[in-house]
């Protein structure tokens, strides 16, 4: 095979990596808008506030001790113990269902039946309190987070893929993260698929993402279902964080990726769990492809930035619904 | 207070118990039109009550507030000897009573056997641990309830479409689907909001017999909102009359069809 082929498949399978990342975040904010209509600007910071939590967590570390240390003219900054990252995730999934049921205890419950717009001006207000919030706990600097996922170019992969091309090719350089990132994400939505089709909970999830008012009348608590959707997304963002985090460190810049998330739903659909991950693999595909044959060498790079913005414009256009969301009907 | 107790036989051999619903002087406004004015009204262990009127009669306002949908500013609603508090409606729901909607509102994304599966939600008791590792009682509990569910699927004759996404179905069936989740939950009292509107003979006459025999087999109390003057005499065993948000007529299909103001109210009066 000519190299050139074979660097195109190297492009495209680190594009699919990529776009699995894209899914994550893109599958919580699915989640949430198919359930209850709200699109929850706070997801990003969700996985922001997630890894924090965890690396937190993991390394003993005080939490407030930079406010603590301000007010009370002390020195503390860790316990002194570290915990296994098994323990740590088991907290943070804790600490992210707790967050759910204060959300909807104390934001969502006094929003019922508001419009749209308001409650989407209140995750606005949601994600910039959680970020804020996030910096007085655990402290504005970048942290590495290591819960002993595999890192690094995979040798095994290059070794028997080198055969293929000439000896200019030295086989597919695939990272072994991006492999246990995909196969983290496969595990998660089937799960989720799992859990939606054949548990009560996850019949009642579907019900109340059909029609809120039948839902109630056959028993089922819209308040308890919310605590639920935002707990499980919170669990998804907390996926993503530890990605996101194991590739790049725990930095705040993490809550931006939830802008790369937007144009991921809408190629998707805002309401499509299937339409999340395909949008986000299209876009992590697409995204390196063009860069590797237009952008590299015509447009002098760096289109990743916003090649994933432009294609989402022309969807706006053509599609508005996406691949794969509810057609948009209006009745006269 | 009327004596609860009392149970009758109708005409055609059913026997109707003491009062299991009363409702109390119920008023209700929505700013400053009142949709229902002082109404009271019982319904009885077992029979089948209509409310009928004209549109804008304050009908489907008074089922909701049955139903918990709407909270009414006077009046106190008793179930089963006790006066019920202002209810959540899925409160209501979990407390036996199960309702189908004027405009359908099913799940239009599930199968027809999961909608029918939502039903027996009011049934299912297991945490979402259990059920998330789908595991022993999780797993026995779900197997009961879908033995249930297709018992119900049976009984209305639904089983060829099982797994059809209900958003495909023609109105006809979405209906009948609609009176399969309601059933399924095995409701100790089931409000039905039209259940015949918009549908030819043929299909008026499945629903009736289907609402005759749901009250005949499961002894299903039955509170029936209804347009079509000749099904709800064929089906009702007392009938309340309202129009313009006030009740103008209460008795059997035979009392109500002879009183002068529901002639009136349905025919129109003359003025001169």
């Amino acid at each position: 095979m000519p190299d050139q082929f074979l660097f195109a498949i190297e492009v495209i399978l680190n594009g699919l990596m990529t776009g699995v990342l894209y899914s994550l975040v893109a599958l919580g904010f699915v989640l949430i808008f198919k359930s209850s209509g709200i699109f929850n600007y706070a997801q990003g910071v969700f996985a922001l506030f997630a890894a924090l939590t965890l690396v937190g967590l993991q390394n003993g570390q005080i939490p407030f001790a930079p406010l603590i240390n301000a007010i009370f003219g002390t020195n503390i900054h860790k316990f002194g113990w570290e915990l296994p990252s098994i323990i740590a995730i088991i907290l943070t999934v804790g600490v992210m269902v707790l967050l759910a049921v204060i959300v909807e205890r104390y934001i969502l419950r006094h929003l019922v039946n508001q419009p749209d717009i308001i409650l989407f001006m209140a995750t606005i207000g949601l994600a910039f309190f959680m970020e804020g919030f996030g910096d007085i706990m655990w402290g504005a600097d970048i942290k590495t987070l290591d819960i002993g996922l595999p890192q690094g170019g995979s040798f095994w992969i290059e070794e028997n893929t080198a055969w293929m091309g000439s000896d200019g090719f030295y086989g597919f350089f695939i990272d072994k993260l991006d492999i246990a990132a995909a196969f983290v994400a496969v595990i998660l939505v089937v799960s989720l698929t799992l859990f939606s089709q054949y548990t009560k909970q996850g019949r009642a999830l579907r019900a109340v993402a059909d029609d809120h008012q039948a839902a109630l009348s056959v028993g089922i608590s819209l308040r308890y279902i919310w605590v639920l959707v935002w707990s499980i997304a919170g669990i998804v963002a907390l996926v993503a964080g530890i990605m996101w985090g194991s590739k790049s460190g725990v930095q705040f810049s993490l809550s931006l990726i939830a802008l790369k998330a937007l144009p991921v739903l809408m190629l998707g659909g805002f309401t499509s769990i299937p339409g999340a991950i395909v949008g986000g693999l299209i876009i992590g595909v697409g995204e390196k492809l063009f860069e590797f044959t237009i952008g590299a060498p015509f447009l002098g790079g760096a289109t990743e930035n916003w090649f994933a913005y432009v294609l989402a414009l022309l969807f706006l256009v053509f599609r508005p619904q996406g691949l794969f969301g509810d057609k948009i009907i209006e009745r006269v | 207070m009327k004596d609860v107790s009392d149970s009758y036989v109708t005409a055609d051999g059913r026997t109707i118990g003491g009062v299991m619903m009363e409702m109390k002087n119920i008023t209700l406004r929505f700013g400053g039109v009142e949709a229902i004015k002082n109404i009271s009204f019982d319904i009885r262990e077992g029979e089948i009550r209509a409310i009928i009127g004209p549109n804008g009669a304050g009908k489907s306002s008074m089922l909701n507030v049955i139903s918990g949908f709407y909270h009414p500013q006077d009046g106190e609603v008793w179930f089963r000897g006790a006066r019920r508090p202002t209810m959540k409606p899925h409160h209501v729901a979990r407390q036996g009573i199960a309702r189908t909607f004027q405009n359908i509102a099913l799940f239009n994304g599930m199968s027809v056997l999961d909608n029918v599966m939502t039903g027996r939600l009011t049934h299912m008791k297991t945490g979402i641990i259990a059920q998330s590792l789908w595991y022993g009682r999780a797993q026995k509990e779900e197997f009961q309830n879908r033995e249930v569910v297709e018992k119900i699927i049976d009984f209305l004759e639904i089983q060829h479409i099982r797994k059809t996404p209900v958003g495909r179905l023609p109105y006809g069936l979405k209906k009948r689907v609609e009176l399969a989740r309601a059933l399924a939950a095995e409701p100790k009292l089931l409000l039905l909001d039209e259940p015949m509107a918009g549908m030819n003979v043929e299909e008026k006459e499945d629903m009736s017999r289907f609402i005759l025999d749901a009250n005949d087999e499961f002894g299903t109390t039955i509170a029936l909102i209804e347009h079509d003057m000749g099904v709800v005499m064929d089906l009702s065993d007392r009938v309340v009359v309202m129009d313009y948000g006030k009740k103008i007529g209460d008795g059997t299909p035979h009392d109500v069809r002879n009183n002068q103001d529901v002639i009136d109210a349905y025919l129109g009066v003359e003025h001169d």
